[in-house]
């Protein structure tokens, strides 16, 4: 394994056809740390990944693993290892000779490379599939085939593209715990894509989240999820409700079109008449305030039901109770201060 | 309708018998028109020569040299044609299976002389590297050879006309198995510490190798059947004598129809016998899925 303290990238930008899909990335990566990259679709993390990758070349900044210049270096030279959203599987070659291509890549005595495919092998629970083709395996496995072979090379950094975007939910639940296991106890360092924030909070230390081509936020999932850092990034992290309004008074707002005035927390800066937008999740309205809503729509969801209602002003609000609500019943719904977040409205 | 011709008709629609087969008749009716019976028709006729037995017809072929040694003629200018012609489009194909900014000028350079008949080939073949044709006069002009290079009229002649329709055929072939390759496993196998040659050989060629098989079985079987290259470009009587100008000569020289029959009914046994070699030695490579998984 390629021994390093930090991977640095600088400034990381891709344009396609003169459109930024990726501009300014800049990052420390700690020695084993867990990276989400998180953002919706077009959003720029498979592009930062396939420039960390080699697979695409910057347009302009630099990536440096401690004192080495990375993005000068073909893919083959970084001593990554990745693991592809469709998983990239030779389908050739047996489950032993997917694991063992890359160490036989890397000049790995014959002994070894047997004794590393098969420890392998037995890490991601395939030993009684060793011979088989990949055609031949499920989805589950052959995913798991694509995890042995990007580590059993020890690389320096694993790089992990919507590994688990093709299994059904139950597999990729169980195999999320997986990655993170292994991510434990190989003590890899990893940059993990993904579009589920639920996902991301779950598995990493540190999350980058982007939006077209652009930096977020970058802060532990606790920050993302409690904190969003502007409006963007609350409506991905599950702030379902979001109001606009006009900044009153501090920490007040008046909200739109009915005028009410309710008290919440402002992010960034905010001044007194500018448009915002408040920001709660369904979870934190209350169902003991002051405020009369009727309910238009009740989803079941196990120990849950996720509401949808109206105050009679027009405003539509997502909620969530335990207790068995009926469409028309009436609610009294509140928002707590601290939980309703402000953000400046922007232009977009 | 009764219970028993409902349990008959689901059983027959099980083994996939079912009405919609007879939107095959069209088909059917096209080849056995058109190849089956003409076949038959052959076989037919060879088997009832003038004079002799059964078999005279291939007795006389496999007696007379003149005759048996076509065959060799044959294969000895169809194999390394549609062997280079396959070799040769790899490369090309490999370079050329990403996306790039003038693509499709290029393959419809390479893939010109599809159009080009025959006879307009073998024209420009005679034009350019004939006894008095450009590429000799370069040669002798700049002193490269004292006197000029015999290209046409023979062998060579031949197999630059076969090599010129043959290519684009294989180029494109190749090309549309190569495109058929999940990208991502050369990707993958990039970052995995492979560098191009091994990229290229460990995964690419093994994946393709099958589709190799098949173009050469269609470029080789196109190329055996060789005719008027054979004569306007070729040495008819001689080094060039193939096995269609034999068959053409015992029909419409000899007026001998079962002669005739015998050498084209010999000569599809032995593009059978190749195709069945390659198509054997194809058997045993890998022939499944080129997608890397899922997606």
């Amino acid at each position: 394994m390629t021994r390093f303290e930090r991977l640095r990238l600088d400034g990381v930008t891709r344009q396609f056809a003169g459109v930024d899909a990726l501009s300014e990335l800049s990052l420390e990566i700690q020695r084993g740390e867990f990276i989400a990259l998180l953002g919706p679709s077009g959003c720029g993390k498979s592009t930062a990944l396939n420039c960390l990758a080699g697979l695409l070349p910057l347009t302009a900044g630099s990536i440096w693993r401690d004192d080495v210049r990375l993005d000068t270096l073909p893919p083959e030279r970084r001593g990554f290892g990745m693991v592809f959203q469709n998983y990239a599987l030779f389908p050739h070659m047996s489950v032993q000779k997917n694991v063992s291509f890359g160490l036989q890549m890397h000049g790995v005595t014959r002994a070894e490379t047997r004794r590393r495919t098969t420890d392998a092998i037995r890490l991601v629970h395939l030993e009684e599939h060793a011979t088989k083709l990949p055609g031949q395996l499920s989805g589950g496995q052959q995913q798991r085939v694509a995890i042995a072979r990007a580590v059993v090379i020890e690389p320096s950094l694993v790089l992990m593209d919507e590994p688990l975007s093709n299994l059904d939910a139950k597999l990729r639940l169980e195999m999320r715990t997986e990655i993170r296991r292994l991510h434990q106890s190989l003590g890899l360092t990893t940059v993990y894509v993904t579009h589920d924030q639920e996902e991301a909070l779950s598995l990493s230390d540190r999350l980058v989240v982007l939006r077209d081509g652009r930096v977020q936020q970058i802060g532990t999932p606790e920050e993302v999820h409690t904190r969003p850092a502007n409006r963007h990034v609350a409506d991905f992290m599950g702030y379902r409700n979001l109001l606009p309004g006009r900044a009153s008074s501090g920490a007040s707002l008046l909200l739109e079109p009915s005028g009410v005035r309710v008290k919440g927390t402002p992010v960034g800066s905010v001044n007194d008449g500018d448009p915002v937008v408040a920001a709660i999740r369904p979870e934190d309205i209350r169902l003991d305030g002051d405020r009369e809503a009727t309910v238009d729509v009740v989803e079941y969801q196990g120990r849950e039901f996720t509401v949808e209602a109206r105050t009679d002003d027009g405003l539509m609000l997502h909620l969530r109770t335990g207790t068995r609500l009926s469409v028309g019943d009436k609610v009294r719904v509140g928002f707590p201060p601290d939980r309703l977040l402000l953000f400046p409205a922007e232009a977009s | 309708m009764t219970a028993t011709t409902v349990a008959i008709r689901h059983r027959l629609a099980e083994r996939g018998v079912d009405r919609q087969m007879l939107l095959l008749v069209p088909a059917t009716v096209f080849v056995v028109a058109l190849f089956v019976y003409p076949f038959a028709y052959g076989i037919a006729v060879s088997l009832q020569p003038a004079e002799g037995g059964l078999l005279a017809a291939y007795q006389a072929f496999f007696a007379d040299a003149y005759q048996r040694d076509t065959i060799g003629t044959t294969l000895a200018i169809a194999l390394p044609a549609a062997l280079l012609n396959v070799v040769a489009s790899v490369p090309i194909a490999y370079r050329m299976r990403g996306r790039f900014r003038g693509k499709r000028l290029l393959t419809t350079i390479l893939v010109v002389p599809i159009t080009l008949g025959t006879v307009l080939t073998a024209e420009g073949l005679l034009n350019f590297l004939g006894p008095a044709g450009w590429f000799n006069r370069f040669l002798v002009t700049t002193g490269l050879t004292d006197a000029p290079v015999r290209l046409t009229n023979n062998y060579w002649g031949v197999f630059f006309s076969l090599v010129i329709t043959g290519f684009p055929f294989a180029f494109l072939l190749v090309l549309s198995y190569l495109s058929g390759i999940d990208p991502s496993l050369e990707r993958a196998a990039a970052t995995l510490g492979a560098g191009w040659r091994q990229r290229f050989f460990r995964i690419t060629l093994p994946l393709l190798a099958p589709g190799l098989a098949t173009t050469f079985c269609l470029t080789f079987v196109l190329a055996f059947s060789v005719f008027p290259s054979a004569i306007l470009v070729g040495d008819p009587s001689g080094s060039t004598r193939v096995i269609s100008i034999a068959a053409y000569e015992a029909a419409y020289v000899r007026y001998d129809y079962a002669g005739a029959s015998a050498a084209a009914i010999i000569m599809g046994a032995v593009e059978l016998v190749v195709i069945a070699i390659v198509l054997g030695l194809r058997g045993l490579l890998y022939t499944g899925s080129t997608a890397g998984g899922k997606g």
